[in-house]
């Protein structure tokens, strides 16, 4: 009964955050991965090309939502989200014509894209603040719990609930669906089959004909629906601040990396190894440690291992690990 | 001819600031002068990393963090109670910290590559992470629980603050090194990713560690190596001065205690500017740049680009770190919440491509460059948004909206220079003399 409670309280505070902030995380990972795996470089505008993405759906969704449209117990965002994804990938096109297609063609250093990415990502960043302002917005609207604690605790019987808000739920019904939609199309499709072949060897495949601009192109586009979708879902499951968004460039990043960086599997397999380890060694494991042991063996202290305020120190610190017992990642990247 | 370019930028740059003090005012026109300076020396620091090496550091604030920490931990006068109270919890709280990381790195040595070497030495870590908590938890509380609203904290050393300049370049160099020590070697991106946790972890211990730092209840009144303004006024030779001068002692007395700065920052500068020349121009130069421009055949000729790059990024470290001292003692404060990302790394490394990579004259214009547009860009934007928007109607949402967010163009300018800069002109501003013209 006790160890029931335990993973109860476990279950609502640890493991259902972390498997959507893990969802969010993979599909943020992917679109990086994506991006280094076929243009070589990493984007350090990732974040703020998901803040992009997100303010548009942003802004669509306060137009349905003033029209009057609605999803019911659904989010209106998820109406906005391929709004949202058109306008970015459309940002993320004109940034590749504009900056990065004269390095492609000079055939440049990867530090110089890197560079690039950098003044992209304080042009984004400039936009988004400018057209939506720095501060929080919240535009959650429809159901907000798929279940409540007090529901679970009536059915189950325990003394501890776990709810289960309608976001998380959705967080990890769209990853599931882009994921493998992202496999589908990289595997089972004529243009997917191009991407990969132009990864491994780009001289290969322009000697096979294949269109790199049209591989660019699609790639773009993927990394712009891939930022939209984890920008709006984490909207959603907290809200939309521009800054968080530059702040989750470092757990993104790690998780690409110790996925191992180019791999798409790594990147899933990254995320959820990256959200799981901040919630849990961030979390204060008093009550549970209360549930399981003896009434006079209870701990004085939190039982924290590490305060909140070093999640972003967490998903540094398995980074830092990974680049020095295996630099190629769980799944051999593509780069090292 | 390109000497002549090159005292002609700085030329121009000096009479932007002598225009900005007859048109704005000379106060600000010093303050201007003396952050420029600042930057300079922070732009020279991530010179010596990307100009002789290629090593792009994205981490330049938690470096320039350490400074400050520093600046503030030899000047401060130390806490009596709270040293009796937690001291030594503290100092045996380090002591286990240094025994788990030799115990950790001597297992890892002495067991060879058997499989489960990684898992013991995780479990050393692990353990010693416990053993250093339980000394540290008790004797951090009772640190701060000593008068928190003005201490709270350990307090520093009471030593002049001049000696914290080169005491943060010290300890900027030391994370630097452990940075290094892991990430060099392996590809650019990654030494970017890791320095940018890095800094946001410095920062973060900053913002967190009340019991060294009060956290973001900040370190006020740090002791001053100039005068205060205050006293000047009291002063009898300064009040002649001033009034011989024709200026009111009070206006006189901030702009003396800024020349003050001002003087003390240039004498770092031209020392750091004149060791990074010689540096340059010396055969150890010479082969950083060969590694740079080919490490292929660099390591075939027998050079160790490893170590080479490590000693390349803990020097430009400790050049950031000892800029990040003197702009805390400028502040006279410890303001965790002020190292920003955007404001710190992104600038600095605007300031470098833009002036010139490689280039050491370069840098120190780009730092001047930028960081005067940077201040200029506001008052600038928002007068040109207000030019922009005069058609609108005066109580248009828009509007309002739109002279707000001007400040947000300081962004988009700083990326749209820095994109701009390196596609048309990627060796900057002062470009690299490479020896052929």
């Amino acid at each position: 009964m006790e160890i029931l409670n335990a993973l109860a309280l476990l279950s609502n505070y640890v493991f259902v955050p972390a498997i959507a902030y893990g969802s969010q995380l993979a599909l943020g990972a992917l679109g990086v991965t994506l991006v280094f795996g076929i243009l070589r470089f990493s984007n350090f505008a990732h974040g703020d090309t998901m803040a992009f993405g997100t303010m548009v759906t942003i802004l669509f969704t306060w137009w349905f939502q003033s029209m009057g449209i609605s999803l019911g117990p659904l989010p209106t965002a998820l109406l906005a989200l391929p709004f949202g994804i058109f306008f970015c990938a459309l940002f993320v096109l004109l940034s590749d014509r504009l900056v990065y297609r004269f390095y492609r063609s000079k055939r440049a250093d990867p530090v110089i894209y890197l560079i690039a990415s950098v003044g992209i990502m304080f042009v984004t960043n400039g936009v988004v603040r400018f057209i939506i302002g720095p501060d929080d917005q919240n535009f959650s609207d429809g159901e907000r719990f798929i279940i409540r604690a007090r529901e679970f605790k009536e059915l189950t019987g325990l003394a501890e609930g776990v709810s289960i808000k309608v976001s998380q739920g959705i967080t990890v019904v769209t990853m599931l669906i882009v994921v493998a939609a992202l496999f589908w199309f990289l595997n089972r499709t004529r243009s997917g089959k191009s991407m990969r072949a132009y990864s491994d060897n780009e001289d290969l495949a322009l000697l096979s004909g294949i269109n790199p601009d049209r591989v660019v192109a699609i790639t773009w586009i993927l990394a712009a629906a891939l930022a939209t979708i984890a920008g709006t879902l984490y909207g959603l499951d907290k809200s939309f601040k521009p800054f968080t968004y530059f702040q989750l460039l470092l757990p993104i990043f790690a998780s690409a990396i110790v996925g191992g960086l180019g791999n798409p599997l790594g990147a899933i397999a990254g995320g959820f190894v990256i959200a799981f380890s901040e919630i849990m060694v961030t979390f204060a494991y008093k009550r549970v440690v209360a549930y399981l042991v003896p009434g006079d063996w209870t701990p004085d202290g939190l039982v924290q291992l590490l305060s909140t305020d070093y999640k972003f120190a967490v998903s540094f610190i398995i980074l830092l690990l990974v680049l020095l017992v295996r630099p190629h990642g769980i799944f051999k990247g593509t780069g090292v | 001819m390109s000497a002549y370019r090159n005292v002609g930028y700085f030329m121009i740059m000096a009479a932007l600031i002598i225009i900005v003090g007859q048109f704005q005012s000379w106060n600000l026109a010093l303050s201007i002068l003396n952050l420029c300076l600042i930057s300079a020396v922070m732009a020279l620091g991530v010179n010596m990393q990307w100009g002789y090496a290629g090593l792009f550091n994205v981490g330049v604030m938690g470096f320039a963090a350490m400074g400050g920490l520093a600046a503030m931990l030899v000047s401060v006068s130390p806490v009596k109670e709270a040293w009796s109270a937690g001291g030594v919890g503290i100092f045996f709280g380090v002591m286990a910290l240094i025994l788990t990381v030799v115990t950790a790195i001597f297992t890892f040595r002495k067991m060879q590559a058997k499989r489960f070497r990684t898992a013991f030495v995780v479990f050393v870590c692990i353990v010693g992470y416990f053993i250093i908590r339980s000394i540290f938890d008790p004797a951090t509380t009772a640190i701060e629980k000593v008068n928190p609203a003005s201490t709270g904290y350990l307090g520093g050393l009471g030593l002049p603050i001049l000696l914290a300049w080169p005491i943060g370049g010290i300890f900027a160099g030391a994370a630097a090194w452990v940075v290094g020590k892991i990430t060099l070697g392996l590809r650019t991106d990654y030494l970017a990713i890791a320095t940018l946790g890095i800094s946001e972890i410095i920062v973060a211990m900053l913002k967190n560690e009340d019991w060294m730092t009060r956290g973001v209840k900040n370190v006020v009144g740090l002791p001053r190596p100039v005068p205060y303004e205050i006293n000047l006024q009291g002063t009898p030779w300064f009040i002649d001065l001033a009034t011989r001068l024709g200026m009111d002692p009070v206006t006189f007395s901030s702009i003396f205690v800024k020349l003050c700065y001002a003087s003390l920052f240039t004498v770092v500068l031209l020392i750091v500017l004149y060791l990074s020349e010689k540096a340059l121009r010396s055969p150890w130069g010479r082969m950083m740049r060969a590694i740079r421009d080919n490490e292929v055949s660099a390591s075939a000729m027998g050079k160790n680009v490893k170590s080479r790059h490590l000693q390349v990024f803990v020097m430009g470290s400790v050049i950031v770190g000892i800029a990040g001292a003197m702009l805390t003692t400028l502040d006279g404060q410890l303001t965790p919440s002020s190292y920003q990302p955007l404001r710190f790394t992104f600038l600095i490394w605007v300031m470098v491509i833009v002036g010139g990579s490689g280039n050491n004259w370069g840098a120190v214009l780009g730092g001047f460059v930028i960081w005067f547009f940077w201040i200029e860009a506001e008052p600038l934007g928002v007068w040109l948004m207000d030019v922009l928007t005069s058609p609108m109607a005066a109580e248009s949402a828009l509007k309002a909206h739109l002279i707000d967010s001007a400040q947000h163009m300081r962004l988009m300018t700083m990326g749209v220079i820095l994109l701009v800069t390196l596609r048309f002109s990627p060796r900057g501003l002062l470009p690299e003399k490479t020896g052929r013209s």
